[in-house]
């Protein structure tokens, strides 16, 4: 009896305040069946890639209000692949000018979630990314 | 090639990582990674840490792995959490009272959700407990869902069970943690510096002297047990004549560390105790029987499922919804394999 599950770290690197979003995200993907990892504020890129590795998640979501996002998401995402771990797919949220998002998917981040968008579009992109 | 147990023990954090994930979904891989580690087992110390939610379990459990990280012991600390009953999803947010395990790779912090299990704990949860132990984990810390009154099963995992309360959860302390105060070997009443403290100190150790009169004989070895105890000083420990543990009352403020090291000599001597008095040989065997029990039980249940075809089982089930077939009826009729079973007279009888 198989019982695979969608696992999904949420975390907020950066220091920044603010988890409302995060915390709505959070919920909408546990209300989808998904087993979030809530990790809380302030988080630094070796502290999400360490929970990452250790959780051994499937996808993780990063809330970057604060604007650092093109110095945290290549950090990360370059810990991720020290780890081994090239196959997690990651999402970030939050405040990114337009502009950047092309810069941010070469760099090999999934998706890019802007004020307003709709908890029901990050539940489909998860599951098909994660497919 | 070289398999998954040996990646394991050779010491692969990542391989770790992975294989907590077959062992939870209950994978083949899984499966026989478990076989190949279980000779490996049997080493960890193993701490369950239980009480209601927001008692301040993630955070004692935070401290308690500063405290053994300074002895130099590895810890590994599974976190669970419940899963929705609906949707079968789960916030789990244990590691965020456990910052200050981070970057740290004498730590391993894993969470997981319930999955639909009732008892405190998941079912996977001793598999898990298992593969850290194999994996040479001295401290292995298993924190249990925010727990009520029946949420027991950690007593039957742990070697050592801490029951954390806190002040401010009601005068009707003593009837609603009954069924959980009995399975503490050590009970821990955090957030001490909270007002109501010395009232849920008070009830606590009633509760307790009513569980244990043999209590008493202490008195006769001498001032061990004063009326009542400054912070810090928990109660005694272990009775020579009687070879009973009572189980001691430590005040804890988790959030600033107070208390954390006499919390942990509580659980030292109680190791002490558990080798001494053979309960160690008694509780693993316990254990190990529980989860032979647990295997045994879903290896039947599986073995049923392929013997019983899905259409069998609806059958049946229909019959119960219709009031035709009672539940241990239906059992019956599906344990010998028949679709449409003799009815009862008495069915019978109301059905005409």
């Amino acid at each position: 009896m198989s019982d695979k599950k969608i696992r999904v770290l949420v975390a907020k690197p950066g220091l920044d305040g603010h988890d409302r979003g995060a915390k709505v995200v959070a919920r909408a993907l546990r209300d989808a069946g998904m087993e979030v990892i809530y990790t809380g504020l302030r988080q630094t890129p070796e502290m999400i890639a360490e929970a990452a590795l250790q959780e051994d998640v499937d996808v993780v979501g990063l809330s970057i209000l604060s604007g650092a996002h093109m110095a945290l998401a290549p950090r990360i995402m370059d810990l991720l692949k020290a780890n081994g771990q090239t196959n997690v797919k990651v999402f970030i949220g939050g405040i990114v000018p337009d502009e950047d998002i092309p810069r941010l998917m070469e760099m090999g981040i999934t998706g890019v979630y802007g004020p307003g968008a709709s908890t029901e579009d990050i539940v489909k992109d998860i599951k098909n990314a994660v497919k | 090639m070289i398999s998954l147990a040996e990646t394991i023990l050779r010491g692969d954090r990542l391989a770790l990582a992975r294989l907590l994930t077959q062992v939870e979904n209950d994978t083949a891989d899984g499966r026989a990674a478990l076989d190949a580690l279980f000779p490996h087992t049997g080493k960890a110390y193993l701490i369950g840490v239980t009480g209601a939610p927001g008692t301040g379990k993630s955070s004692l459990v935070n401290q308690l792995a500063l405290h053994f990280r300074k002895q130099n012991q590895r810890v590994a600390i599974v976190a669970v959490d419940p899963s929705s009953p609906f949707t079968g999803g789960a916030v789990l947010g244990d590691r965020v009272r456990m910052k200050d395990l981070s970057g740290d790779q004498g730590v391993f912090i894993r969470s997981m959700a319930s999955r639909g299990s009732i008892g405190g704990l998941a079912r996977a949860t001793a598999n898990v407990v298992q593969v850290f132990d194999a994996a040479g984990y001295e401290i292995i810390m298993i924190e249990t869902v925010g727990a009520g009154q029946s949420e027991v099963d950690i007593a039957k995992l742990a070697h050592t069970t801490l029951v954390v309360e806190a002040p401010g959860l009601g005068d009707d302390i003593q009837a609603i943690k009954a069924g959980i105060l009995e399975i503490a070997d050590i009970i821990v009443v955090n957030k001490a510096d909270r007002p109501g403290i010395e009232n849920t100190e008070k009830a606590l150790k009633t509760m307790l002297e009513l569980a244990h009169p043999t209590q008493r004989v202490f008195m006769h070895h001498g001032a061990l047990t004063p009326a009542l105890l400054p912070m810090g000083e928990g109660k005694k420990v272990r009775d020579d004549e009687t070879n009973i543990w009572i189980p001691p009352l430590q005040r804890t403020i988790a959030t600033d560390g107070k208390g954390i090291d006499e919390l942990a000599q509580h659980i030292a001597k109680h190791g002490e105790y558990l080798r001494l008095s053979g309960d160690w040989a008694i509780r693993e065997r316990a254990r190990l029987e529980s989860e032979l029990d647990a295997a045994l039980q879903s290896a039947l249940m599986n073995q049923f499922r392929e013997r019983v075809s899905e259409d069998q089982y609806n059958k049946i089930m229909d019959q119960v919804f219709e009031r035709s077939l009672s539940p241990s009826e239906a059992v019956k009729a599906l344990m010998n394999g028949k679709t449409s079973p003799q009815p009862s007279p008495t069915r019978r009888g109301r059905k005409n």
